[in-house]
């Protein structure tokens, strides 16, 4: 094929229909509050592992809730449980325990034992 | 002059059954416990023993287990009525064992035969030797009595003895507490009918002329001593499973704890020794702040022990994750039962990374960003004689560094600020998580980072990073809160304050009062320049702001629940400003504040008094407007 300089972008298209829910409903069930995230991205602002790495913690509720779960319990493992978002949080989510149960979830999903909740 | 009437009856079975069961489970426990404890815990307690140390424990056992100094400094009629339970009916067995010893040496071996001594030995009250013991023993047994009235009452109505709330109790402990309250009644009734031929003294005697008056006596004797001796046995069988367990355990306990022996583990050693000296007695009731008032519910450590006990590991695991390990019921409890490390041994079972892949990018040779962590150390090559660790939390309240930055300027201090563009965590918060592996990472991490700066002093701002620097990192270095350096600072004159027209509360920070200990510092600052008010509760009573980081679970309505009700509690005096000495306590109250809060650093270098004309210039951080 002749190189053009440049690529097409792979499809960022979410099906909903694919998408696994599993750790999405986990989550929920163990940790309500991740429901009441706007999506404002305080937590990612003010993150102490965020000055360091790419950890974004509101970028990692948004592919829970989307099935986006490659290397997802990697990413939560950047996580120093600080709890500085969960001071700024405007919504009260409790975030230190939301990327707890992410982790859990996802190491669960990993080894195929996450249960259909 | 006395005479033994018999050496054995009947009745003296359920007591020896009793006994025997309980003694058979007490061994076994014991040599569970030691064989659970660690190699190096086991040295600890065979080099304490026979030392100073012994008699030191031995006279915190009696103080403690007997006499129950510390609930007397809570509430005396409460102190009152565990001790003369406690030490009355260890009187009463003491005092058996010397009649048996003085009168029948040669039946010391019976174990029944102190406690059935009136039955078997027709004694007399008319020598003095005889009258004394009578009375005494009459004299211990009006105590019991007494204590068990109030313990009765209390059940009714807690208030008395200063309880807002008692403990609800399980099946077990119900069987043992009524077996308990009738030992002692059952006992008086078995003396006093049985006075008129082994004599008595004021209560046995009195009471056996009143029996006499309308019931034949004789008839009672032997049913009521068998009464007696089901009441004890029922008690001792009971007791196993029950919280009465405490009353030996107790001792033990304080020995391994002189010893220097802590928890390793829930459920095994030490722990497990803990879990089984907690009385339930429910001191720990009333500290809670997760018990809102008017709620009854079952949150408190007591519950949390309870669970560990029975076994209920899941309800126990998350009671661990709710409380806010704040350590009131620490500070509060009688027995001395460090609940928090035990609340923290449970937490630690789900630990989420194995340090593998947990936060990689500390380690360098992995491809993530690990040089930023340390720009500071790059800017600034001179040797400075203090480390500044703002912490995580005091990026949030960025009016903490900048008034500690004011008034390192202002004291002449060179300092470097670690993490003036962020660092990583001091990693208390990933133990309170139960995550102690991934937390030992950033404890090597920010040891390297602190040692590399060639300062010989680190002061932080955060009590949060203070206590786990002084807990869990080595350094080579002192470490000091803010609140001792700025007193430390002001005693040397390097730094001056003007005298401030306002009435000021201080709150003391959980983790820096009963966390550490600091509770003087802050207020010998406060008190040199405004007008101290004491909080009601202050010191090791100090409130939780509902900030806390302990806690996994706790939802954010009751967090601001918590802070709202700390606050109303600590501004009853009416204060112009609450004081802190932690970032985030003022930032939970802030959320609930009707004044100021501001942090011990903030109001210091706000009142501060120009000393010399070449001082550096003080930077204003005006406060009011903030809030």
């Amino acid at each position: 094929m002749v190189n053009f300089g440049f690529t097409i972008n792979k499809s960022t298209r979410i099906d909903y229909d694919q998408a696994s829910k599993d750790v999405s409903r986990y989550v929920i069930a163990h940790e309500p509050s991740a429901l009441l995230c706007i999506g404002c991205g305080c937590c990612t602002a003010t993150c102490s592992a965020g000055q360091f790495t790419p950890f974004n913690l509101r970028r990692i509720q948004l592919q829970v809730h989307r099935g986006e779960l490659a290397r997802l319990e990697q990413e939560t493992e950047k996580c120093m449980l600080c709890g500085k978002c969960q001071m700024v949080c405007p919504r009260g989510v409790n975030t230190r325990h939301l990327v707890m149960t992410i982790h859990k979830a996802m190491t669960l999903y990993n080894r195929g034992e996450l249960k259909d909740l | 002059m006395f005479r033994e009437r018999f050496s054995y009856a009947p009745f003296v079975w359920p007591f020896v059954i009793g006994l025997i069961f309980f003694l058979c489970f007490f061994v076994a426990a014991i040599v569970r416990v030691f064989k659970e404890l660690p190699q190096s815990d086991k040295i600890k307690f065979g080099k304490s023993l026979f030392t100073k140390q012994t008699l030191v424990s031995i006279k915190e056992i009696f103080m403690e287990c007997l006499l129950h100094r510390r609930i007397f400094q809570r509430d005396p009629l409460l102190g009152f009525m565990h001790m003369s339970i406690a030490f009355g009916w260890f009187m009463i067995i003491v005092l058996g064992h010397i009649e048996v010893k003085l009168y029948c040496p040669n039946h010391l071996n019976l174990p029944y035969f102190p406690i059935f001594f009136r039955y078997f030995v027709k004694q007399t009250d008319s020598t003095l030797g005889g009258a004394i013991f009578f009375f005494l023993m009459d004299f211990f047994l009006l105590m019991v009595l007494i204590g068990i009235g109030i313990a009765i009452y209390k059940r009714i109505n807690s208030r008395i003895v200063g309880m807002r709330r008692t403990t609800r109790l399980k099946i077990y402990d119900w069987l043992a507490l009524y077996s308990l309250w009738s030992i002692f009644p059952l006992r008086l009734l078995a003396e006093s009918f049985t006075s008129s031929i082994s004599g008595g003294s004021f209560l046995t005697r009195g009471f056996g002329l009143l029996f006499d008056s309308f019931v034949s006596n004789s008839v009672h004797v032997v049913p009521t001593w068998w009464a007696y001796s089901t009441a004890l046995g029922v008690f001792f069988i009971a007791m196993p499973f029950s919280r009465y367990m405490h009353i030996l355990t107790e001792p033990f306990l304080i020995l391994l704890r002189n010893a220097g022996i802590r928890t390793v583990r829930h459920g095994q050693g030490y722990a497990l020794t803990e879990t089984f000296a907690c009385s339930r007695c429910g001191i720990c009731l009333d500290p809670c702040q997760m018990v809102l008032p008017g709620r009854m519910d079952k949150k408190a450590t007591v519950y949390f022990i309870s669970n560990l006990r029975y076994n209920h590991m899941e309800t126990a695991r998350e009671m661990a994750e709710m409380c806010m390990q704040c350590g009131r019921c620490v500070a509060a409890c009688p027995v001395g039962i460090d609940s928090c490390r035990l609340k923290l041994s449970v937490k630690t079972d789900n630990q989420m990374g194995q340090g593998d892949t947990y936060l990689q990018y500390l380690n360098p040779a992995s491809d993530a960003l690990p040089a930023e962590i340390q720009p500071v150390v790059r800017q600034m090559p001179e040797k400075p004689d203090v480390v500044y660790f703002a912490g995580c939390m005091s990026h949030l309240t960025p009016a903490i560094p900048r008034a500690m930055q004011t008034l390192f300027k202002a004291a002449g201090i060179r300092y470097r600020y670690l993490d003036e563009n962020g660092s990583v965590c001091c990693g208390r918060p990933l133990m309170l998580a139960g995550q102690e592996e991934a937390a030992r990472q950033l404890i090597a991490k920010n040891t390297e980072l602190i040692v590399k700066s060639g300062a010989q002093t680190l002061v932080t701002s955060c009590p949060i990073c203070y206590r786990v620097f002084t807990e869990e990192y080595k350094l080579p270095i002192r470490v000091v809160h803010h609140t001792v350096f700025i007193r430390d600072l002001i005693a040397a004159g390097k730094l001056s304050t003007e005298p401030v027209q306002e009435r000021v509360t201080y709150h003391d920070p959980c983790d820096l009062g009963r966390g550490s200990g600091i509770y003087e510092a802050p207020r010998e600052i406060l008190k040199d320049m405004a007008v101290l008010q004491r909080a009601y509760e202050e010191k090791d009573q100090a409130l939780c702001c509902g900030g806390s980081l302990g806690s996994n679970l706790m939802p954010y309505e009751t967090r601001r629940k918590i802070a709202a009700d700390a606050f109303n509690r600590l501004t009853f005096r009416n204060p112009d400003v609450l004081v802190t000495a932690c970032p985030l306590c003022k930032k939970t109250f802030q959320d609930v504040a009707d004044r100021p809060v501001l942090d011990i650093a903030q109001y210091v270098a706000t009142h501060l008094r120009a000393q010399k004309a070449d001082a550096a210039p003080v930077e204003e951080t005006p406060y009011r407007a903030a809030v």
